[in-house]
């Protein structure tokens, strides 16, 4: 292996963890359960996009995002616009007053399609849009806010009511996005039908490779000079300007990079699920969605993945199960990977791996691990080491 | 103007006047609390709609006791002092297990009291079911103040809003009059040195949070005068709280008495003029544009940067 590879899987130790994922997510899952339920687990992995862009944004950068839904829900939205027009063709819908528009829209009066919706009509140019708008709007809004050097706890609260924003915007203009239902009956791309299991499989190995695509681009990203500057950054960022560098642009970059990740995991949730609505804009998925990330240990970007699985698969279990416990269980969750397990799965696995000789093989336990048996005093110096420490001087200044 | 005559435009600020006043005291109550918590401990505290919901819930289940008893026409006195001191003493607790062991990491608090927040929303549903429920008024705050044949003025709101005003000018009197609040904002500017001078730093923390949380639960109770309570309550106005108390300047009082007065009355006349999710868009899109451009607030402090 050349260096340069090498160091962009991390090691030998990265690889083996890279290999451990890529065989859960590509061998162990389709094999082990049915195609209702692996394509549930994929839906659960466009989370792990979310969670991935997290990990760069917040857990490396120290920049907490509580609006990564309005980035999610763009690719999203823009996925299910592009799939919505491609359903009201004309013909399936000429019992409306105006055929050739989305149902939705008739429902409301609407007699010709938004000028918005137009780019929709194409493929290439919906994908270029899920690129490049979600990056654009948060170049928008990093810009606002960096350049000024806002950061921190403000930050949080002001990404918080951009998601607020979005996601009234979306339910109250029903016409325009299909309200509180937001878009459904969403059946094809490009004349190829989605909903079938052939298809739902493509769907979900695109979705593994894509993910993969991500990970490999954020440790490209954080082994890089960059990457280096973004952990100075979070821990002190004072020093990083006195040193010349110009931290704004570096914030900026790394929030449009990971509003870019969050909205290719919005596309495919689209394409998996079928369908798109505000709940997953708003302030509370953006909120859950940074729980998965902590929970999976915020600095780790494979972790990211396992934490998102880990409490998706809680959530469907206990939802399922003991629909009064799960917002307990929920609740008791964050607080207890806030106070005692600050650098979540990835941190347990860190602490006990060492301990198991044949590791090697054994990765695969970090889902299912959590060990109760973490004292008091580990807690607390654990708690010590500070890892998510922002400047709050930034914010204050 | 939108097919209103200028007499009609003149009522209807008036009446949109005043249910924004009535919101502006939710709201200023709400703030109160979360800004002496965030701009005093700069702790974000997300449960803090829980502890308004606390309130509300104290003031329900005391009005039922009242209707059984017949003590409806005063028992209301009773529940902002119950609402407050169980409030209180949550958040004391709270405090004491949770919150003190996150003040280095700010953001985690965040997080924290995001799962607290869960964790109530649950509590309550169990005890108190999914459905909304709403207090017994006393006959003396229903109906309404008219000073023209056109205007109405509901009597709950001109109560709340002199209960908010009285809440207020307690805040002040202990933040800036007291030998407590005295200690709160030595702490605040150099903590090493008001311990150093024998204030007990700690326990301040635990009551200036405590504190914030149990004028969420007046909140609360004034709350009930005006809608119903349900186990989400509190989640509406969170948002919208944080919102007043980043607009207003974190620290300062001024501030977050100017801010949630704006805030309520864009929100309330627009909502009358476009549809109310509109009018709550508009509101918050102009918020955050002015914060973009004015991050520490409209009152805040001078600082140097």
């Amino acid at each position: 292996m050349n260096t340069s590879l090498s160091k962009l899987v991390g090691g030998k130790e990265g690889l083996v963890g890279l290999a451990v994922l890529a065989a859960i997510i590509f061998v162990v899952l389709p094999l082990g359960v049915d195609i209702f339920r692996l394509n549930l687990v994929g839906k659960y992995l466009t989370y792990a996009f979310v969670a991935v862009s997290l990990v760069l944004l917040w857990g490396n950068g120290g920049i907490l995002s509580l609006g990564q839904g309005i980035f999610f829900g763009l690719g999203g939205y823009g996925m299910a616009m592009f799939m919505k027009l491609e359903a009201s063709d004309p013909i399936t819908t000429k019992i409306q007053t105006t055929p050739g528009i989305p149902d939705f829209m008739d429902w409301n009066q609407i007699t010709s399609l938004p000028w918005f919706w137009e780019p929709f009509k194409s493929l290439p140019l919906t994908i270029l849009i899920i690129l490049t708008i979600p990056a654009l709007f948060a170049y928008l809004i990093g810009f606002a806010m960096f350049k000024r050097r806002v950061g921190g706890v403000y930050f949080a609260i002001i990404t918080q009511a951009i998601a607020l924003i979005l996601s009234i915007l979306i339910v109250g203009q029903q016409g325009f996005t299909g309200g509180v239902n937001g878009i459904t009956d969403l059946k094809t791309v490009w004349g190829w039908d989605t909903r079938n299991d052939s298809a739902k499989y493509i769907l979900y190995y695109l979705n593994g490779f894509l993910l993969f695509g991500a990970i490999l681009l954020s440790k490209y990203v954080l082994n890089s000079k960059f990457g280096m500057l973004l952990l100075a950054m979070r821990d002190k960022e004072e020093r990083v300007r006195f040193s010349g560098y110009d931290v704004s642009n570096f914030k900026i970059f790394i929030f449009c990079l990971a509003a870019m990740i969050s909205a290719v995991g919005g596309a495919m949730f689209t394409l998996q699920v079928g369908f798109m609505s505000p709940s997953f804009v708003g302030i509370v998925p953006s909120i859950e969605m940074v729980i998965f990330c902590a929970v999976g240990g915020r600095a780790s970007l494979i972790g990211a993945v396992y934490g998102t699985l880990f409490v998706n698969f809680g959530k469907t279990f206990f939802s399922e199960s003991y629909p009064e416990l799960w917002l307990f269980i929920m609740g008791g969750l964050f607080i207890a990977v806030v106070m005692f397990f600050p650098d979540g799965l990835a941190g347990i696995w860190a602490k006990y791996s060492h301990k198991l000789n044949f590791f090697k093989k054994k990765s695969s336990v970090i889902v299912a691990e959590m060990p109760s048996d973490i004292t008091k005093k580990d807690a607390d110096k654990k708690m010590a080491n500070d890892i998510g420490v922002t400047n709050i001087e930034g914010a204050k200044a | 103007m939108f097919g209103y005559s200028m007499a009609d435009i003149g009522n209807i600020m008036v009446m949109q006047g005043f249910s924004g006043l009535s919101m502006f005291t939710v709201l200023l109550l709400m703030a109160l609390g979360l800004a002496i918590i965030f701009g005093q401990m700069g702790v974000i505290n997300m449960a803090h709609g829980e502890f308004m919901t606390i309130g509300a819930y104290t003031t329900v289940m005391l009005s039922k006791v009242a209707t059984t008893y017949g003590f409806v026409n005063y028992y209301f006195v009773f529940a902002i002092i119950l609402a407050f001191i169980l409030a209180f003493a949550l958040g004391y607790f709270i405090e004491f297990i949770m919150i003190r062991h996150l003040y280095k990491r700010p953001l985690d608090t965040l997080l924290a009291t995001w799962g607290l927040s869960l964790v109530m929303q649950q509590s309550f549903r169990s005890t108190f079911g999914a459905k909304e429920v709403s207090a017994e008024l006393p006959e003396w705050m229903l109906g309404s103040f008219k000073p023209t044949p056109d205007i109405d003025i509901p009597i709950n709101g001109v109560f709340v809003m002199i209960l908010a005003l009285l809440v207020t000018a307690g805040v002040y009197m202990f933040m800036y009059r007291s030998r407590w609040g005295l200690r709160v904002r030595a702490t605040v500017q150099n903590r090493v040195m008001a311990g150093a001078v024998g204030i007990n730093t700690q326990k301040v923390d635990r009551v200036t949070f405590a504190l914030g949380c149990g004028i969420a639960g007046i909140a609360g109770a004034a709350f009930t005068t005006i809608a119903s309570t349900g186990p989400t309550t509190g989640t509406l106005y969170i948002v919208d709280s944080f919102m007043v108390v980043v607009f207003g300047g974190a620290a300062s009082l001024m501030g977050t008495i100017a801010s949630a007065f704006g805030i309520a009355q864009a929100q309330s006349i627009l909502q009358f003029f476009m549809t109310s999710s509109m009018g709550k868009v508009s509101t918050l899109l102009v918020i955050v544009g002015i914060l973009m451009m004015k991050p520490e607030g409209l009152f805040a402090s001078k600082l140097r940067k």
